[in-house]
């Protein structure tokens, strides 16, 4: 039998606020245990949250950004349970009135577009960190308190493919909002997937199993093909799935048991007496609208309208924010889309890779990109020679101009110091004149190379085509 | 002249600003009363005396013409004080001693006050009695082998005994009027949202409020005006302007619309205390007001809603006591042996038994019959009061169905014990402000209190009746003997 996944998502965002969500102290990351606590991130008796609005704003970007309904009212619930890493013995939470529901993303997978639905987006506060040791374990509260943002899809994702899609997307979008810097790695942005099977063409769901655990892009995928094929195979064997909470192990590459549903924790969520209910007013709603920065797809389509961009191009430039920025920048400074689009392409984009930095860390900037631009287009210096200034702009920040000068890089189209280097050329390779002579004429790229050579890349090389050519003749 | 630790704020205050006593003599009298009474009344967890002589010498740079100057308080051990020992009367904060400062002791410090001492609560402030005290049992001053009343009893005590001028309460479900009325002193619970809460241990956070016990109705105004007001430390405390309510009590009360509840004229209710309100309402028509019946239909699901919520906060506010950050630890090897160790050793039988109630109403399943239910009655009590209000400016009713019942008598009948706070309860569950104040006395010679209940954020006209009763009445200058 065929069968066919279905898959949700449960993503929770840490959000870029300066401060945590119920306290003043700092969100900052690696600070030194217990630094960035007070009473109240810390669950003294007596001490009282209060909600920092800047999360609000923050959730509710990311809800008008994923088209869902904003709440003008919501309520926060707390989530009970026991753990050292859990001050207060209950997670502040959102539970039964979110502050958004009901939206979605598009999706591009294979070149067909897929809506994933937006069940809802809350709110609420992370843990600490329990940090076990030999004689015991030690507990960490400066993320207790953090602002998280849990954001809820439909099942309507069908493939490992399309969740990975998704979760590219949404790191996209939340990057573009500027409310969470997107790294799985480093577990600020954090999925976990409820998975079930069923046989194509059937509308009923199977029993789900949630994964949870997978802590990076490229696991999103393979931890959903592992157990997509696990629960298939326990089909096809004329088993049954049993619905459990499962962890993706990386060193395996496979899923395990961690609880199953008769062991769930009852949270007992009840609306938190200590926070009143939160009121959001159309014009704050408006005013964040007016705030928003251009989203991706709004921003891809422009590219391809407004500048002639392929779409391979203009999904690669709008993925991040920063990078369709300075695209953006080189050609408000005048200089053609398609050639920057083809320069930051292949150029900037490695080098950027190479070097792990994001591009608002290096010291090339647009302006310097158009200048080399220029002095392609007006001759100055080859295509190639360009490569070279561009990595030496890439690693020095220095202008083009300056580099070319300094290194002597200006390029030689005075035909007669050409003509010179050419018939040197020639007189050095007898058998491969006698060769071209014959009718190897694919030889020409050979003398071209030498002269270039001779050149050290510094003759034009439309006039040192030229010359071989009538010399040969 | 009476002796100084019988004084109350205002009389204390006039005698400081005369220059007629000392901010020594008041306070090395009050002191010296706590020693000389402190053994029978027991009112104290903590006796802040180096504390005190400490603030005194800072209050020599200080403004002398504040509200609180020099004036000697008893503070509630629920109330964290930046420094001193907190223990909400529990063994699992025995030494916790907080790293920040209350709102409400921020704001009597501001003011000028001199701490005496924590007074002794029930356990997390869940009782009637003080007997669920995880230390001792605050004795009634009026009687010694009576309680004062809970949880706020150590507060009240202490006032009657003049081991204080003045003291803080909080107030959940009757724990501040109750002790008042069964110590014969003033005491008063403010709307919900009047005073902030930060830094009040909490218990039942939408039900729990902080408010003045006090010698006189005057004193209580005194108090409400330096506590009163928003904090944005505390989101349910509302941005509603404070009035100088110590101005606004004096006003006349001829013509003020007295509503008297059917519902709480009731089986049950001693003999004594019904006619002592009864008497106390003659005594304001007879100063102008009207008095009529009216019906607060709800009443009697009251304690049940209460019982419900109180407990379903509670079970997750005391979640915190676990072990693992303060307060007392039983050390283990297994994380969950530590939790259950720490907690079964760390609270007593009644705090156990509200955390174990509140558990199951939250619990999946049980939520809508229980948690959900008890809100959607809240609701229907809250409206009776409104409706009530649309009528009449001041409910009137008795602050609890008996005099003080003897130590042990109810501590096995935890249902019993619950039903002392029957007319103080539904007060706690609609928001508004209520005070006790005495209205006559047992023929066994215990206090009796009436309750006067008015409309949200209107502590004005609730302090006004109080205040010109009072001044109607002589019972409020009655002192216990020791
Ligand atoms: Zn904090």
């Amino acid at each position: 039998m065929k069968y066919e996944a279905v898959i949700g998502l449960e993503i929770h965002a840490q959000l870029l606020t300066e401060t945590k969500i119920f306290c003043g102290c700092s969100t900052r990351f690696g600070s030194e245990p217990n630094t960035q606590t007070c009473p109240v991130c810390i669950g003294m008796p007596g001490v009282l949250p209060v909600l920092n609005r800047r999360v609000v704003e923050f959730a509710i970007k990311t809800g008008l950004a994923m088209n869902c309904k904003i709440s003008s009212y919501s309520r926060f619930a707390r989530k009970n349970y026991f753990y050292p890493d859990l001050p207060k013995g209950y997670q502040i939470s959102q539970y039964e009135l979110p502050i958004c529901e009901n939206g979605y993303v598009d999706i591009t997978v294979d070149g067909v577009k897929r809506r994933v639905g937006i069940t809802r987006i809350h709110m609420e506060e992370d843990a600490g960190k329990n940090i076990h040791q030999k004689d015991g374990s030690l507990v960490d509260l400066n993320r207790a308190g953090v602002p998280l943002m849990e954001i809820v899809t439909e099942p309507d994702i069908r493939s490992p493919k399309e969740a990975a899609a998704f979760m590219r997307k949404l790191r996209t979008i939340l990057r573009y909002l500027g409310v969470c810097d997107g790294n799985m790695e480093q577990g600020s942005l954090r999925c976990d997937a409820n998975v079930s099977i069923r046989p194509e063409g059937t509308e009923e769901f199977g029993t789900k199993t949630e994964i949870k655990n997978i802590n990076s892009f490229k696991f999103v995928e393979r931890a959903l093909e592992y157990e997509i094929k696990r629960q298939i195979k326990i089909l096809n064997e004329g088993g049954k799935i049993i619905q459990e909470t499962r962890l993706w192990n990386v060193d395996t590459g496979t899923t395990q048991s961690m609880r199953s549903k008769e062991e769930a924790h009852d949270y007992r969520y009840f609306p938190e007496p200590d926070l009143v209910p939160l009121e959001v007013s159309k014009e704050w709603i408006e005013e964040i609208r007016q705030s928003m920065p251009e989203l991706p797809d709004e921003k891809r389509n422009r590219f391809i309208e407004e500048f002639g961009l392929p779409e391979y191009d203009a999904d690669i430039l709008t993925e991040e924010r920063t990078i369709a920025e300075w695209f953006e920048e080189c050609v408000r400074l005048g200089a053609k889309p398609k050639e920057v689009s083809n320069w930051m392409l292949t150029e900037l984009l490695r080098r950027l890779n190479e070097s792990g930095k994001e591009i608002h860390e290096i010291a090339l900037t647009p302006q310097h990109l158009v200048d080399l631009l220029k002095l392609i287009d007006n001759g100055t210096i080859s295509r190639n020679i360009g490569k070279n200034v561009f990595s030496e702009m890439f690693a020095s920040g220095q202008s083009p101009e300056k580099i070319v000068q300094e290194k002597g890089l200006v390029q030689i189209t005075d035909t007669s110091e050409i003509e010179k280097m050419v018939e040197d050329v020639i007189q050095a390779n007898p058998k491969e004149v006698e060769r071209y002579k014959n009718g190897e004429t694919k030889l020409l790229g050979f003398f071209v190379g030498q002269v270039m050579k001779a050149s050290k890349g510094k003759a034009n090389p439309k006039v040192v085509n030229e010359l071989i050519r009538k010399k040969l003749s | 002249m009476e002796e100084l630790y019988q004084l109350g704020i205002k009389e204390a205050s006039e005698l400081l600003s005369s220059g007629e006593i000392s901010p020594e003599e008041l306070l090395e009298a009050v002191l010296k009363r706590i020693d000389e009474v402190e053994d029978k009344v027991k009112a104290f967890v903590t006796v802040t005396k180096d504390e005190a002589y400490k603030r005194l010498e800072e209050l020599k740079s200080a403004d002398s013409t504040t509200p609180l100057y020099a004036i000697p308080l008893a503070i509630k051990d629920n109330i964290c004080i930046k420094g001193v020992r907190t223990t909400c009367s529990s063994k699992i904060l025995e030494n916790f001693i907080p790293p920040y400062e209350s709102t409400v002791t921020e704001r009597l410090n501001n003011k000028g006050y001199v701490l005496v001492g924590k007074t002794n609560l029930d356990e997390f402030a869940m009782g009637s009695s003080t007997e669920n005290s995880g230390f001792f049992t605050t004795r009634n001053p009026w009687n010694t082998d009576c309680v004062p009343g809970g949880s706020s009893g150590g507060s009240a005590a202490a006032v009657a005994a003049g081991e204080c001028i003045g003291a803080i309460g909080s107030d959940t479900g009757g724990s501040i009027r109750q002790p008042a009325a069964f110590c014969g002193v003033v005491g008063m619970k403010p709307t919900y949202g009047r005073v902030s809460r930060y830094g009040l241990v909490a218990f039942a956070s939408s039900l729990d409020q902080i408010g003045p016990i006090t010698k006189s109705v005057y004193d209580a105004a005194v108090l409400l005006n330096v506590i009163s007001g928003h904090d944005h430390r505390d989101s349910t405390s509302a941005p509603v302007e404070v009035p100088d309510y110590t101005e606004t009590l004096k006003e006349n009360i001829k013509g003020l619309r007295l509503g008297v509840p059917k519902e709480y004229f009731i089986e049950g209710l001693d003999r004594e205390v019904e006619d002592s309100v009864k008497e106390a309402l003659k005594v304001l028509q007879e100063l102008g007001c009207v008095v009529k019946e009216i019906s607060l239909p709800h009443t009697g699901y009251a304690v049940a809603t209460y019982y419900i919520l109180a407990t379903s906060e509670a079970s997750s506010n005391l979640a915190r006591y676990d072990g693992v950050k303060y307060g007392f630890r039983a050390e283990s090897k297994e994380l969950l042996q530590m939790y259950q160790e720490t907690r079964a050793q760390g609270f007593g039988a009644e705090v156990k038994r509200r955390i174990m109630l509140g558990t199951y109403a939250l619990s999946a399943g049980y939520y809508d019959a229980y948690y959900r239910k008890a809100q959607q009655v809240r609701t229907l009590i809250k409206n009776d009061f409104d409706e009530a209000f649309k009528e009449v400016d001041i409910i009137v009713t008795p602050t609890t169905p008996t005099p003080a019942f003897r130590i042990g008598e109810k501590v096995s009948d935890p249902l019993q014990m619950y039903l002392n706070d029957i007319f103080t309860i539904s007060v706690n569950l609609a928001g508004g402000p209520a005070i006790s104040v005495p209205c006559g006395f047992s023929s066994e010679g215990l206090p009796i209190g009436v309750q006067f209940i008015g409309r949200h954020f209107d502590e004005e006209t609730v302090l006004k009746v109080a205040y010109n009763y009072e001044r109607a009445t002589e019972w409020h200058k009655r002192r216990a003997e020791l």
